[in-house]
């Protein structure tokens, strides 16, 4: 068979007319999606309050909103709570996969990176893990919202419970890091303002800190009345397991986990735990709501139980969508900023944390619950761990608009 | 009250002990390292993985199966080593004649699935494991109230090294296992089956790290990534008493224990890398470490 030239012409033609059609639609698909990138700790030890239990949230949240006329997509990395890798994975996932909105973002180490990086590319992020209440403060920007709880919340509400119990004297066990740093920096101001003093801390190496009794020994010859653990995950649990072997809870001095999840608490066992008082955003067992939101995502995050900062993740994926269908999504993937302020224009309503709002400088209002933690015969069961002691509203909960310093509002 | 350089002498007493006790676990860890790395020549990377692995056994017995920690003190180094027999048999005894290298990446490669494996199943946060209540308790010692069962860790460790030197530097055992260190071929032609001798010193080495994963099952949290933190101070333990030196590793284990517990009072911040600091003093100034032989 011989081709002519016509042939050759018609053929490269229809071709290249084929070859565009995918690569159109492709296009014109991509415009109508909404990328999602959940970044978080997926194998260490903030994996069980974020990691994969997150991302099945997250689809939680999406599949609630599926047939609103756009799609909807989520990726998810591992930053290994390594602020360089973390920025790296939001960079390459901006410029290269097209993602509009980071999500979850455990580590505020990581957070405040991930933060500055969504403010430069003008993208969403909605935090929901990070403790670091700089997030909303004197770091705070306008293309990022602070979802589920931060270092202020727990230094007042579980802090301020201590302090009124009596323990007007503090020793810091501290997590040297962005979070352990402001989680004492804040509990510090409390306790101050109520009259107590603080009487000394050590900075204990994150990661790689197995061993805590010295520091508790030094808590303890220090002879303040409270000591106060202004770390999380492995360090919180490793510190109160050893408090125990040493004695110091039996002999009088109190521990203050000022940030313990209910996986930390499942983790340490009833028999360790009971007794310590904690605050908590969410729980699965609170009210009807938030019981549906746990019988939706159990299954798919088993043997793990849905901690404040899944519902976070949740919620906050839920009311960007909301968002992005109310203004659009052209609208809301080009301008992230205009995204974030049309996210505190919406009020908030979810099964998790009910009805809030998102303030100016990014901070989600909604309730503070202290919790003290059942004894073995109190507990009907597996995760029936917390008794109710006491509700903050949203409003009274979280740092004052006007005590953060943050740029947005000053200005 | 007395001081020193501004710290109260009880509580620098007590740093010492605690110290000492924590020096009790790199020494154990380490110890099986160098036994490893001594009559193998392999670089065991997943020993961190095998301390966890330990630990988690020890979990897994009391949780299925109700079985108590003086079981678990037995049952969980046996079955951990025997695992580590498997492996051994499996695919690092294809490595034998090859670079260093391949065995810490395979090694390496196996503590990372290891690990992967367990989180998989049950997550980060760690599992419950009490103490027993023989051992629960306290002794006011004047200057610190110390844990009964930090004193029986100190105790069972010094056991445990003192026995492991003996069975290699005083039994027939251990002369067959340095011969084949140095001449396999020829300790064969004895007609000492050295293959399934070097398979059961890897088992052995495992079953020390397992053991050290039973002994801390009480007091630090059992979680898939226990063994990581832990498994770098202990090679740079292992490095700074001279690698495959049994007696360094035990000597190098305590003394680097007390030196951290100290910087612990004078520099917390450092304590997570003064081991490492000494570890390029002692590299520079005696490459074959401490107690090795160059």
């Amino acid at each position: 068979m011989s081709l002519s030239r016509r042939d050759i012409l018609a053929g490269s033609a229809g071709a290249a007319a084929f070859g565009a059609l995918p690569y159109r639609s492709a296009k014109a698909q991509a415009a109508n999606t909404i990328r999602i990138g959940v970044l978080n700790d997926m194998s260490g030890m903030y994996r069980d309050i974020s990691g994969m239990s997150s991302v099945v949230c997250a689809r939680a949240a999406v599949q609630e909103f599926a047939g609103r006329g756009f799609n909807v997509e989520v990726l998810s990395a591992d930053h290994q709570n390594r602020a360089d890798v973390g920025v790296n994975i939001a960079r390459q996932w901006i410029d290269r996969e097209g993602v509009d909105v980071l999500l979850d973002v455990t580590t505020s180490s990581v957070a405040l990176a991930v933060s500055d990086i969504c403010r430069e590319k003008n993208k969403v992020h909605i935090n929901c893990s990070a403790a670091t209440s700089d997030l909303t403060g004197a770091r705070c920007n306008a293309n990022t919202v602070h979802w589920t709880y931060d270092t202020w919340m727990c230094a007042k509400s579980t802090g301020g419970a201590m302090v009124r119990a009596g323990g007007d004297s503090w020793f810091f066990i501290t997590a040297d890091y962005a979070f352990g740093h402001a989680l004492e920096r804040d509990t510090s101001n409390f306790i101050r303002a109520a009259g107590g003093r603080v009487l000394g801390q050590v900075r204990t190496p994150f990661p790689g800190t197995t061993d805590f009794s010295s520091f508790l020994v030094q808590a303890q010859a220090s002879r303040a009345k409270v000591i106060g653990l202004a770390n999380a995950g492995a360090d919180t649990t490793n510190c109160v397991k050893q408090a125990a072997e040493f004695g110091i809870t039996r002999r009088g001095i109190k521990i203050a986990s000022l940030l313990m999840f209910i996986n930390d608490v499942h983790a340490l066992g009833l028999p360790t735990a009971q007794g310590l008082v904690l605050t908590e955003t969410f729980y699965w067992d609170l009210n009807d709501a938030t019981r549906r939101f746990t019988n939706r995502v159990r299954s798919a995050m088993a043997p793990n139980m849905p901690a404040m900062t899944h519902a976070g993740t949740y919620a906050g994926a839920l009311h960007y969508l909301k968002t992005v269908a109310d203004m659009g999504v052209a609208a809301a993937k080009a301008d992230g900023a205009a995204a974030v302020a049309r996210m505190k224009a919406i009020p908030t309503e979810d099964d998790c944390f009910g009805k809030g709002t998102i303030r100016a400088d990014g901070r989600k209002l909604h309730p503070a619950y202290l919790f003290e933690v059942k004894t073995p015969a109190e507990s009907r069961g597996a995760w029936d761990y917390y008794k109710l002691l006491q509700t903050t509203p949203g409003e009274e909960a979280f740092r004052p608009l006007a005590e953060g310093n943050c740029p947005l509002v000053r200005s | 009250m007395d001081e020193i350089f501004g710290i109260p002498t009880p509580l620098l007493f007590g740093q010492l002990l605690l110290g000492l006790i924590n020096g009790a676990f790199y020494a154990m860890l380490s110890l099986g390292l160098a036994v490893i790395f001594g009559l193998l020549n392999i670089i065991n990377f997943t020993h961190g993985a095998q301390f966890m692995m330990g630990a988690f056994v020890a979990w897994m017995l009391l949780h299925y199966l109700g079985i108590g920690y003086w079981w678990a003190l037995i049952l969980s180094p046996l079955l951990v080593g025997l695992t580590g027999v498997i492996l051994e048999r499996t695919m690092i005894c294809r490595l034998y004649k090859m670079d260093h290298l391949y065995g810490m990446l395979l090694t390496f490669g196996i503590s990372l699935i290891l690990e992967g494996i367990f989180r998989n199943q049950y997550g980060s946060s760690g599992m419950p494991y009490r103490i027993p209540s023989q051992l629960s308790g306290a002794w006011d010692l004047g200057f610190m109230f110390m844990p009964v069962y930090r004193g029986w860790v100190v105790v069972f460790a010094l056991f445990a090294c003192i026995t492991t030197w003996l069975v290699i530097e005083k039994t027939r055992l251990g002369a067959y296992l340095r011969a084949a260190t140095e001449n396999a071929p020829l300790v064969q032609a004895f007609g000492v089956n050295v293959p399934r001798m070097i398979t059961l010193t890897y088992g052995a080495g495992v079953a020390l790290a397992a053991l050290a994963g039973v002994l801390a099952a009480p007091i630090y949290s059992v979680n898939p990534q226990m063994g990581t933190n832990l498994i770098i101070v202990v090679f740079a333990v292992v490095v700074i008493g001279g690698m495959g030196s049994i007696l360094g590793s035990v000597l190098t284990g305590f003394g680097l224990g007390i030196i951290e517990g100290l910087t612990k009072v004078f520099y917390p911040e450092a304590s997570a890398t003064v081991i490492f600091i000494i570890m390029v003093i002692v590299l520079l100034a005696r490459p074959a470490g401490l107690f090795g032989r160059a």
